[in-house]
């Protein structure tokens, strides 16, 4: 059974409009996807029914925040099959998780001399916080370099990965070339030489099934707004006998058990690492989103995603000029891509007057379009709402974009 | 020769021909990018980048006969497109008359919403090096 994506698309208001005339063609679900109804309906609910600070109000409508916001971190557990709630941690997104892992997992268990190990694909969440980690503590950053398809050379990682090795942060799935990566050989292999694994999961939980045990990562992080939830909300997942080990990251209220002026003692996990009010309105907004997903399954989801991403190489593949960058074997639904001749800033602009919204540039990989001599690419990512009509448009519309610079 | 005003009332009708569509008048920019002169290659060099623009663009300035001649670059056809429309507003004018141009215009043919934000940022940036390329002359000339 496929998926009624007409049905779908009628849960998401954003779509139904035309930008400079045309309808819009929304293909920058990468950078973050559109909201259904039903997320957009909890947010609304919360604030005319609900709000208030959770956890501590001797109140009803406290109460009720604090069931819906816990209710979330239950569902998030599920979502990614982690062992229990407290093993789910708030943050802003997915920068802030992986430098909360860096603040605080980095800053005690990673010494002078030891090493990080990241890929080349990273995006640079995934590369800054572990510079800054490396110069503070006189850590050494090692990149596992890439093929021309965008994928990981094995061999190379195998070299690299040493007893010296104390963490392998890497991405699940590449936001600018659709890589998935063998994580669960990568994970394996890590913990051999003791290392523990980072995922950074932005781009892949949106389109792939997660498990977090049978993963058996360390940590997982990952942003509700590419999951057609809020924005400014991300989720940190590690492992309790890890996150338990790890000094708290922000201070002040929540994450405390006991203050005095001599001496704090600090709350049990996740709340350890959740210092101050929490984005309560969009985490309890989330959990539409993920019910949304889950009710569609993303089994089904990646079906059709893949359907399009096939659909579009088809008739895009021979276009004169036609230049895809990221042809691995195994991808999310990520189309990255030059035109010869022109630059992606250009074509962008040009497909926007045509009411397709892309993303061009350097998709914050900078050492990633180093490693392929390019600026910057243009990025078409489909999401669950696309359409194979919609695909046909692109293609018709990269076509003629070509042509006016390869005739 | 035109003045500036008039010039840029040129461009606001020729823009105004193009309607609304979105399409034709990014074309039409990308177009007037040809227009541009060949620029030096040895001129292309970091100290000639103007900043604050996504896309590269490559700035010089000369003096004749006491008017400031400009040239141009850019690795992006829409940015070309722009800056040969400064240049064709502002070229081969005297100092004073650039400093003090009011460059209305691009309000006038819905530029920013043309070329939206980014682009509108490096359009001020190019702008202000244009000037500031007149103010330099200026300040040479009157010492």
């Amino acid at each position: 059974m496929s998926l009624p994506i007409d049905q779908i698309r009628g849960l998401f208001p954003v779509l139904h409009q035309e930008v400079h005339g045309k309808p819009l063609i929304y293909f920058d679900n990468a950078a973050t996807t559109q909201k259904p109804k039903a997320v957009l309906k909890a947010l609304q609910d919360y604030y005319e029914k609900d709000n208030s600070n959770i956890h501590r109000g001797a109140h009803a409508l406290a109460d009720r925040a604090t069931r819906d916001y816990e209710e979330t971190r239950e569902a998030v557990k599920d979502f990614i099959g982690a062992r229990e709630a407290a093993e789910i941690v708030f943050t802003k997104g997915t920068t802030e998780s992986i430098n909360l892992v860096a603040q605080t997992f980095g800053r005690k268990f990673i010494g002078k001399g030891d090493e990080i190990l990241i890929s080349t694909m990273e995006h640079h969440s995934n590369i800054v916080p572990w510079q800054m980690l490396c110069e503070a503590k006189g850590a050494i950053l090692k990149v596992i370099p890439i093929n021309e398809a965008g994928e990981l050379v094995w061999k190379e990682f195998e070299k690299l990965l040493t007893p010296r090795t104390k963490l392998v942060s890497v991405v699940h799935a590449s936001n600018a070339l659709g890589t998935i990566n063998p994580v669960k050989k990568i994970i394996d292999a890590a913990h051999a030489v003791g290392a523990k694994v980072l995922l950074d999961g932005a781009q892949s939980t949106s389109h792939l099934d997660i498990d977090v045990l049978e993963l058996n990562c360390d940590f997982l992080a990952f942003s509700a707004h590419k999951l057609y939830g809020p924005t400014g909300l991300g989720v940190l997942y590690g492992k309790r006998e890890v996150l338990e080990e790890m000094p708290p990251f922000l201070g002040g209220g929540e994450m405390i058990k006991e203050v005095t002026f001599e001496k704090t003692t600090y709350n049990e996990i996740p709340f350890k690492f959740e210092a101050g009010t929490p984005n309560i309105a969009d985490v309890i907004a989330f959990k539409a989103a993920l019910d949304f997903i889950q009710e569609l399954t993303k089994s089904k989801i990646r079906a059709h995603e893949d359907g399009l991403l096939a659909h579009a190489n088809e008739l895009m593949h021979d276009i004169k000029g036609f230049n895809p960058v990221g042809t691995a074997s195994e991808k999310v639904s990520v189309l990255s891509f030059n035109i010869h001749g022109m630059h992606p800033f250009d074509v962008g602009q040009m497909l926007d007057a045509k009411g397709i919204a892309v993303r061009t540039g350097h998709h914050c990989t900078q050492p990633l379009m180093k490693r392929f001599g390019i600026e910057g690419t243009v990025r078409a990512s489909f999401a669950v709402y696309n359409t194979r009509s919609e695909i046909e448009k692109l293609a018709e519309s990269v076509a003629q974009i070509a042509r006016l610079k390869n005739k | 020769m035109s003045t500036i005003k008039e010039v840029q009332e040129e461009i606001v009708s020729e823009f105004e021909i193009l309607g609304d569509d979105k399409e034709s008048t990014i074309f039409y920019i990308m177009e007037l990018g040809g227009n541009l002169k060949p620029f030096p290659d040895s001129e292309r060099k970091e100290e000639n980048i103007i900043k604050g623009c996504q896309s590269k663009v490559w700035l010089i300035a000369d003096e004749k006969d006491g008017k400031v001649q400009y040239q141009a670059d850019s690795n992006t056809d829409i940015t070309k497109g722009l800056i040969s429309l400064l240049i064709r507003v502002l070229d081969n004018r005297r100092p004073n008359e650039i400093i003090h141009a009011d460059l209305d215009f691009i309000q006038k043919i819905g530029m920013g919403s043309i070329i939206g934000s980014q682009r509108s940022n490096g359009l001020a940036a190019m702008i202000k090096q244009m000037k500031l390329y007149a103010l330099a002359l200026q300040t040479k000339q009157n010492a």
